[in-house]
């Protein structure tokens, strides 16, 4: 099942400038890993040791946040959009 | 003319008069918030002209925040500006903080944004919280345990090497002048309660894409700062993961990430 995951600038330069891409995955995680798959880097800036969302990085399906839903194991619907939006402080 | 008298009799405190600060301050003067603290270390540089709007070539050297006092004051010469030239800290915040109405939180570095989050949280103070990157600024209103706060959203900041400073990663200017437009609303919006402020918003800002989203934010029951009562929340200078006190030490047992050697 085919879903957008929306990129943010900071990791832009793995999918070689593409601020969205096409994975699949019937979770938010498998989703994730399939964009590792395909664009190697973003499971060790995402992902902690044990394979945990790293704190600083929201992902949201839709406007949801998964660590209010269920986490990585947060289903996904054909057509959903999966936003990694992490931390930033400039100013 | 309520909404202007209410506007005149509020205060709001800048962290930063930078590149959020700047265009921010321009604005909530300009519309008649009769007091507008800043507080801002830095001085004028060159570097800083291409987006901190408040500064200009013959200022390069001055202090920001006697700079910014004498470009609000030349706008509008009826609001009161008050100037902290100092290091925002554990030892300062709460003086600083205590009398105002709200903060505009457009600081530089994620310990700083920890420390106005727990001391608004202390202070039941809201703060409108801007922050950018490259091509990418984000808003949200915290407002004290009415919303979700800073920590419920970024329960930790990331390492240093994943977190470059504006100055190191390079800003359009015109971003912050965006974000910063967009804090001075909300600022207004919540000081005259009107509208919908983001609260438990966070707006995100594409300049490349052309495109603003927005996403929920929810309030985390288990949030180290805003789940405390006010009483409880310490302010303190923050460790490299900017954990607020008190904290329970973790149980010695407890799996900790050890660095891999190399």
């Amino acid at each position: 099942m085919s879903v957008k995951v929306r990129v943010p600038t900071q990791l832009r330069p793995l999918t070689g400038g593409a601020g969205e891409v096409e994975v699949e995955g019937v979770t938010v995680g498998e989703a994730l890993k399939a964009l590792d798959a395909a664009y190697p880097g973003f499971a060790e800036r995402m992902f902690d040791e044990a394979g945990n969302l790293r704190r600083f990085v929201n992902v949201f399906v839709g406007e949801q946040d998964v660590r209010f839903l269920d986490g990585l194991a947060t289903p996904v619907q054909p057509g959903s959009v999966v936003s990694v939006v992490p931390a930033v402080a400039g100013g | 003319m309520a909404g202007q008298v209410k506007l005149l009799r509020s205060k709001v405190l800048l962290i930063g008069a930078g590149g959020l600060g700047s265009p921010a301050a321009m604005y909530l003067a300009a519309a008649g918030v009769g007091t507008l603290g800043i507080v801002d270390m830095d001085a004028v540089d060159a570097s800083n002209l291409q987006r901190q709007i408040l500064h200009s070539t013959e200022r390069i050297g001055e202090r920001k925040v006697d700079s910014a006092k004498k470009t609000l004051t030349s706008l509008n010469p009826d609001v009161n500006v008050l100037t902290y030239d100092v290091r925002l800290g554990a030892d300062n915040i709460l003086d600083i903080f205590s009398g105002y109405d709200l903060v505009v939180d457009g600081g530089d570095n994620f310990p700083t944004r920890y420390l106005v989050n727990d001391a608004s949280l202390k202070l039941g103070i809201p703060v409108v919280h801007g922050s950018i990157f490259r091509f990418e600024g984000q808003v949200s209103v915290y407002l004290p345990h009415r919303g979700p706060c800073y920590r419920c959203q970024v329960p930790e900041p990331p390492p240093p090497e994943l977190a470059p400073s504006c100055s190191e990663a390079g800003v359009l200017g015109v971003l912050p002048g965006i974000i910063g437009s967009l804090q001075a609303m909300e600022a207004i919006k919540v000081l005259l309660g009107i509208g919908e402020p983001l609260a438990g918003r966070l707006l995100a800002y594409d300049a490349l894409e052309g495109t603003f989203r927005t996403f929920r934010l929810n309030r985390d029951p288990q949030c180290p700062a805003c789940s405390l009562p006010k009483e409880q929340l310490v302010i303190e200078e923050y460790d490299q993961l900017c954990l607020p006190h008190p904290v329970a030490p973790p149980p010695v047992a407890m799996p900790v990430a050890v660095p891999v050697s190399a």
